[in-house]
């Protein structure tokens, strides 16, 4: 049997649902692997909920939005894109196929565009096939990386980043300089990278005591990078020493006291 | 809060053979029972009709229910039906959930009909699993402060307070210049009347003057606003004195401007001039004019190009106007109009361009590509229809230049939080549907800071702006949608990330026992959800969108049932 993808997908209440309402109506035809679910508007689709729908079993996911300049909330889809390019940003860094993350802006208008956008996903989420075989990764390798991205994408340091993206690039600050593009970028794939090991570092060390290169092996990274991060989380009271055994250290997390 | 165990009843429509020609309903209302919380399940033929909404209304009874699914057509038109069924019954109408099965299911993959039940079935899975999290929703209802605020002492300005004026309401008129009048002030005569303009801005002004409702503001500028539909707190600076007005309604009416030109044309003020320049000398009656012999205008200057792309639409009538003013004066003129298309549509507009023909006006067509040329003395252009180049003599050349948006604009739109287009202009909220308004409730616009629009025009939409922002005056109360933010203090750590991105100023970081915390204005929000889905610290819950119920949908997509 031909691989079916399943495909979730985001529409805001009055572009892009409208706009799947508008090909419905139109009786255009496309393939039955989308289920939407509709929001507001697209600044409402938290980078946590698309990690969960591919955390659900999504081989892709779908998330449209106003044209810019048409957002019923007047600028509600400019965040939903910096949200969503930060999460694809994410993707790549994990290893998953950041293509399987669609994002795209119609109007209520265009019910063709809508139908011919799910037809194109869906072709391209086909070939990828299930999630974690374009990637060449298992499916428990995938859940893993997956679980430690909802968790960084829940902490502070990139929803604060990527929230004020807008106003950092596009506006001077109090001291009237502009932080370019470029330069908030590569900050923000420094921060995501840093927090993302960090997070899988304390996911393996939540039910096991190990060591640097343990870690560092089941991570597949240097050990040295590994350390370095050990020693922060160590500073920061994540994790503390838990055993020498023969002469290497071995760590667990903080317990509460 | 709903503590009561979820008892859900679904009613899957066949609209008909609309749904029920490619999708199985009764399985699909089969599957619904068999899962978690659902007590009654079952078809309608059409469920919008009586019997559909009696049925429901039956099943709320005889079950008990508690949460209403609908699987059918498109929330868009119909979940206000349904809502209202569910309150009649005595279920709050925000325990009521909507799934589309037709537009999104049956209409698009008829082909499909065993893929198209599928779908439908795991689409009844999710709209169930949120119906298990939704939360009773009380419709909010704000005081409305019975008084207007209008920015802009124009034509169009003054036409709206008096307009709300006269309705009984008082009226604040705030204008940046020592006088009203706007552009107008500036004119002559008018097209197509040939009327004075001050034939018609004296007797306004005296009207708005002597109204005991409005009080004007010259000299003045807004300074801050804040607030909501209903209650707006502005702070007026009118020469270097603040005054503070509470307002419930806001009427944006700060005009355009004309565009000055940098190096178009040689322009230098003196002997190449724009139409509103040549204005102030027909206004002042310079008698140089008469010594005119012959006169070059140019339309389209700084318009309709890459930079500017617009049609600023009043300057080929505003042109031909003074063209024959000028004819008036001296009738041995010679008055070439070089044009790329000539737009004077109306009644009594193209007749007006047909007359200016007949009295000897000359029109040449010329093509961006190959502009004129300004010389001293001398207009050298390449004539499009005869495909030569022709030099014409020209003792005053006068630019038809397009409107501009207004100084002080920019400031505005960021306090008012109203969006600017592509060409500068505010942004209304819809051009068809929703003219004259904001996406922001309570706020208005009107004339010129809107497209550029002619005597007419402007005061027509004075009258719009002012009848639509008398609804929630004359109402009193308005009421608010329940679907907003809402800020849990305990984990709210006073960030202000939500206060500084929101669209509505809807959300305010202030200082409470607990020390700074967010707090939902609920009468502004208007329930994007955007702080719901960017705050550090998850505090905020977006109602009837919550993180629970969108995590609970993404769950039944995977399967759980």
């Amino acid at each position: 049997m031909e691989f079916e993808p399943k495909i979730l997908g985001f529409m805001c209440n009055w572009c892009s649902y409208a706009a799947a309402d508008l090909a419905g109506v139109s009786r255009f035809q496309y393939p039955s692997n989308l289920r939407i679910i509709r929001v507001m508007c697209s600044a409402r689709v938290d980078p946590v909920m698309v990690i969960e729908g591919f955390l659900q079993g999504a081989d892709g996911v779908l998330v449209l939005g106003c044209h810019f300049g048409d957002c019923h909330y007047s600028i509600g889809n400019y965040y939903a894109d910096r949200k969503m390019r930060m999460t694809k940003k994410f993707l790549e860094i994990i290893g998953i196929n950041e293509e399987r993350l669609y994002v795209d802006w119609v109007s209520a208008a265009e019910g063709d565009r809508f139908a011919s956008i799910v037809k194109n996903l869906t072709s391209r989420i086909k070939e990828m096939g299930t999630l974690g075989v374009k990637e060449n990764l298992k499916s428990s390798e995938v859940k893993e990386r997956l679980k430690a991205a909802q968790i960084a994408l829940q902490g502070e340091t990139i929803r604060w980043l990527v929230g004020k993206e807008k106003e950092l690039v596009e506006n001077k600050n109090v001291y009237q300089e502009k932080i370019s593009q470029e330069d908030f970028d590569r900050v923000m794939v420094d921060n995501i990278k840093d927090k993302y090991i960090k997070t899988r570092i304390l996911l393996l060390l939540k039910d096991n005591k190990l060591s640097v290169r343990e870690i560092a092996d089941k991570l597949n990274l240097s050990p040295r990078a590994i350390l370095e991060q050990i020693v922060d989380l160590q500073r920061r009271g994540d994790i503390e020493l838990s055993e020498i055994v023969g002469k290497t250290p071995k760590y667990n997390l903080m317990k509460v006291k | 809060m709903v503590q009561d165990e979820p008892r859900i009843g679904v009613f899957v429509c066949h609209c008909g053979t609309n749904i029920a020609g490619v999708v199985d309903v009764e399985e699909v209302a089969q599957y619904a029972l068999t899962l978690k919380n659902v007590v009654h399940s079952q078809t309608n033929l059409y469920t919008c009709s009586d019997a559909g909404i009696n049925s429901i209304k039956e099943g709320i009874k005889k079950y008990n229910l508690n949460r209403v699914v609908v699987a059918s057509c498109t929330p868009r038109t119909h979940e206000p039906l349904f809502r209202r069924t569910c309150q009649e019954a005595g279920v709050n109408p925000f325990l009521f959930e909507f799934v589309n099965i037709r537009e999104h299911c049956s209409w698009v993959h008829s082909d499909e009909p065993e893929k198209a039940t599928q779908k439908a079935k795991e689409l009844v899975r999710m709209g169930i699993a949120k119906a298990r999290f939704l939360q009773p929703q009380e419709e909010i209802e704000n005081e409305v402060e019975p008084r207007a605020l209008v920015i802009g002492g124009g034509i169009s300005g003054m036409s709206a307070a008096l307009t709300l004026a006269q309705r009984g309401f008082e009226v604040y008129l705030i204008e940046r210049e020592k006088y009203l009048g706007g552009v107008l002030r500036k004119l002559y005569k008018l097209y197509p009347t040939s009327q004075e303009a001050k034939s018609i801005l004296e007797p306004m002004i005296r009207s708005v003057t002597k109204n005991e409702k409005i009080k004007i503001f010259t000299s003045s500028v807004i300074k801050e606003t804040s607030g909501y539909i209903g209650n707006y707190n502005i702070k007026v600076e009118t020469k270097g004195k603040e005054t503070e007005l509470k307002v419930g309604v806001i009427i944006v009416a700060i005009g355009a401007k004309e565009l000055k030109p940098k190096k178009l044309y040689n322009y230098d003020g003196e002997n190449v001039i724009t139409q509103l320049e040549l204005e102030k000398r027909l206004k002042d009656k310079d008698p140089q004019l008469s010594n005119i012999k012959s006169s070059v205008m140019i339309f389209c200057a700084g318009s309709r190009i890459p930079e500017r792309p617009y049609c600023s639409k009043i300057c080929c009538m505003n042109g031909i106007k003074n063209a024959l003013i000028l004819q008036e004066i001296n009738p041995k003129i010679n008055i070439y109009i070089l044009y790329r298309d000539i737009m004077t549509y109306g009644e009594y507009e193209d007749n007006y361009y047909r007359v200016s023909r007949e009295k000897g006006i000359t029109y040449l067509k010329y093509s961006p590509e190959k502009p004129p040329v300004v010389e001293k003395g001398k207009v050298v252009v390449y004539d499009k229809l005869l495909g030569e180049e022709i030099e014409l003599p020209s003792d005053l050349t006068i630019l038809s230049t397009p409107l501009v948006s207004p100084d002080g604009e920019e400031e505005l739109s960021r306090m008012l939080k109203v969006p600017i287009d592509v060409d500068g202009f505010l942004l209304e909220a819809h051009v068809k549907l929703r003219p004259v308004e904001f996406a922001t409730d309570g706020v208005y616009l009107s004339g010129c800071c809107h497209w550029p629009t002619d005597l007419k025009g402007a005061i027509v939409e004075g009258y719009a702006a002012a009848s639509k922002a008398s609804i929630p005056l004359v109402n009193k109360k308005v009421k608010v949608e329940p679907i907003v933010s809402f800020v849990d203090e305990e984990k709210c750590i006073g960030c202000g990330l939500c206060e500084s991105i929101c669209p509505y100023t809807a959300i305010e970081v202030k200082q409470t026992e607990k020390g700074r915390k967010a707090k939902t204005i609920s009468a502004s929000c208007k329930g994007c959800g955007l702080c719901g889905a960017s705050c550090p610290e998850g505090a905020i819950t977006m109602q009837h969108f919550s993180n629970e119920q969108e995590l609970a949908m993404i769950c039944a997509f995977g399967g759980e049932k």
